[in-house]
């Protein structure tokens, strides 16, 4: 049985269609990069990934089970932007999941339990190279500073879904090469499902081990709205894990 | 150079802020001295000396009927009116504005009926005021209330709502509650905001109290100022005006302080 399983999902928006019979079934650990153009529903479809918008038409199901409308612990997300709180430091952004499971009335904790929480969120905070920046707030760091932390604030929770917005797509292509390689080391080290949205395609092709692009199978040039896009295409690519192991025993000899 | 890009240097910042000050305390004792010239008992434009003395009496001298220093007294009284009422307001501005900006039905409750209750002129009900809560403390309180709350509940349902979508999204998967995501992503966030707003809504609260202490009161900045207009005592009443606005002026300061004090991260 697959991970996630999209079947037959249709949203659409008073006049117009966004997407049309979408099917997909993913795989857990496979790594899902999505393109396609400008305005074609790709943030739309990840949304609904989430559980913040409710497809009209259609059924997701994680693990077997039809998805709630609502965000869930299970699925992680980065957006491109707006993804870590202004007001807390790095620390406090990371520590905020693990406070939220600790205390259900304060969302605090507090003595040795916030020691160990610490010591976990400083170990990720490490892990993503942001541990000498723990007490600066967000708007102290760089853009790619920024995306880090917020990769490290979702996986410090576990999710067994991680869905990405265009998290690099602010971000200059030196940074964004570091991002990728963070990116890839940690769906490998914590056995993620990745769902990725991009605008440049080579990051689709060398990233995902599988590569989705949306478009729209049917136009009417009078009336674009009328038909939505859906997955017209559906590749395996790049980043197989079977292949990475040919790859690395390559750079060994 | 253009106009546009000319910046006056440290000293030239101060300066150019004191000449309007300088020029107006100039233009005041050059018109004053000339009507005293004309009529020595002039009563409009008092002299510096004569202001001076005023000041001595009310701010230094106790009281002969009651031995208060009345200046003191009355800045106690106004000032603790002001800041109850602006308290409670903000109280109430957090306690609706909130949920009427992050929960739905909240909102659909009562979103409307706030936006059409600051629709009512404050003075329109203050005999109201005086008729329900009697002549009291409790009617002057109720006015700067009724006067800054509803705009304080509309400020900060907005400032909620202007928070990121994608935030609130965020805390839900990182599995916050509602009540979690109120307070640890939410309120947070808006308290700074509550600063500016009670900031803003300064400015009508003093309106409001100085109009409910005129009406009805034996104390007070705004009691003091109608009681010796009757007497047109102006040596009185314009210290007394200098003083309530340097009172504003020290109020704004102080919050934009706990502002950059309290959330270093707000604003930068
Ligand atoms: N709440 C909404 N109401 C009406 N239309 C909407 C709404 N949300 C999205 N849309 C429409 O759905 C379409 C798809 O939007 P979406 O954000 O999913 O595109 P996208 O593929 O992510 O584009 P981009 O690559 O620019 O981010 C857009 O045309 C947008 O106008
Ligand atoms: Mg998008």
């Amino acid at each position: 049985m697959s991970l996630v399983d999209v079947r037959n999902v249709w949203k659409r928006y008073p006049g117009k269609t966004v997407l049309e019979n979408v099917r997909l079934e993913v795989d857990e650990h496979e790594f899902v990069t999505i393109v396609g153009a400008s305005g074609c529903g790709k943030t739309t479809f990840l949304r609904m990934l989430l559980g913040e918008v409710e497809p009209c038409q259609g059924v997701i199901e994680i693990a077997g089970e039809r998805l709630v409308p609502e965000p869930r612990a299970d699925r992680g997300v980065v957006f491109q932007r707006y993804s870590v709180f202004p007001h807390l430091t790095v620390l406090g952004n990371v520590l905020l999941g693990l406070e939220f499971a600790d205390s259900r009335v304060l969302g605090r904790t507090f003595g040795r339990r916030r020691r160990l929480a610490v010591d976990r969120a400083e170990a990720m905070l490490d892990r993503v190279g942001l541990l000498s920046s723990a007490s600066n707030y967000p708007s102290q760091l760089s853009g790619g500073m920024q995306q880090r932390l917020a990769l490290a604030q979702t996986l410090i929770t576990e999710p067994s879904i991680l869905l990405l917005d265009e998290p690099f797509g602010a971000l200059d292509p030196g940074i964004r090469t570091d991002m990728h390689s963070l990116v890839r080391e940690l769906h490998r080290e914590l056995g993620l499902t990745v769902f990725m949205i991009t605008h440049d395609i080579s990051e689709g092709f060398s990233l995902g081990s599988r590569l989705l692009v949306f478009d729209k199978p049917r136009l009417d040039p009078h009336e674009p709205d009328l038909y939505g896009a859906t997955i017209t295409f559906d590749l395996p690519v790049g980043n197989r894990p079977d292949l990475d192991s040919v790859v690395e025993n390559l750079n060994v000899t | 150079m253009r106009l546009l890009n000319r910046r006056p240097g440290n000293i030239g910042v101060v300066a150019s802020a004191a000449t309007p000050f300088v020029l107006a305390l100039v233009v005041y004792v050059a018109a004053s001295g000339v009507r005293l010239a004309e009529n020595p008992d002039d009563k409009l434009l008092p002299s510096l000396v004569t202001v001076g003395e005023a000041i001595e009496r009310v701010a230094l001298t106790p009281d002969r009927r009651t031995g208060d220093y009345i200046l003191w007294t009355d800045t106690a009284a106004s000032l603790k009116r002001l800041f109850i009422g602006v308290g409670l307001a903000a109280a109430v501005g957090l306690a609706v504005g909130v949920p009427n900006g992050l929960l739905p039905w909240f909102g659909a409750f009562f979103s409307p009926w706030v936006r059409a209750m600051s629709m009512i002129p404050p003075l329109a009900i203050l005999p109201i005021l005086f008729i329900v809560f009697g002549i009291g403390e409790l009617a002057k309180v109720m006015l700067i209330v009724l006067g800054t709350a509803p705009f304080l509940m509309r400020d900060i349902e907005q400032r909620v709502r202007e928070l990121p979508r994608e935030q609130l999204v965020k805390a839900q998967t990182l599995d916050g509650t509602t009540w979690q995501i109120t307070l640890r992503v939410v309120l947070p966030q808006v308290l700074p905001r509550l600063v500016d707003g009670v900031r803003l809504s300064l400015g009508s609260a003093w309106l409001f109290l100085i109009a409910a202490e005129a009406i009805a009161s034996t104390d007070g900045l705004g009691y003091r100022i109608f009681l010796v207009r009757r007497y047109l005592s102006m040596d009185v009443i314009l210290p007394y005006v200098v003083w309530i606005t340097l009172l504003a002026f020290l109020l704004d300061f102080a919050l934009r302080r706990v502002n950059r004090r309290c959330f270093p991260w707000y604003g930068v």
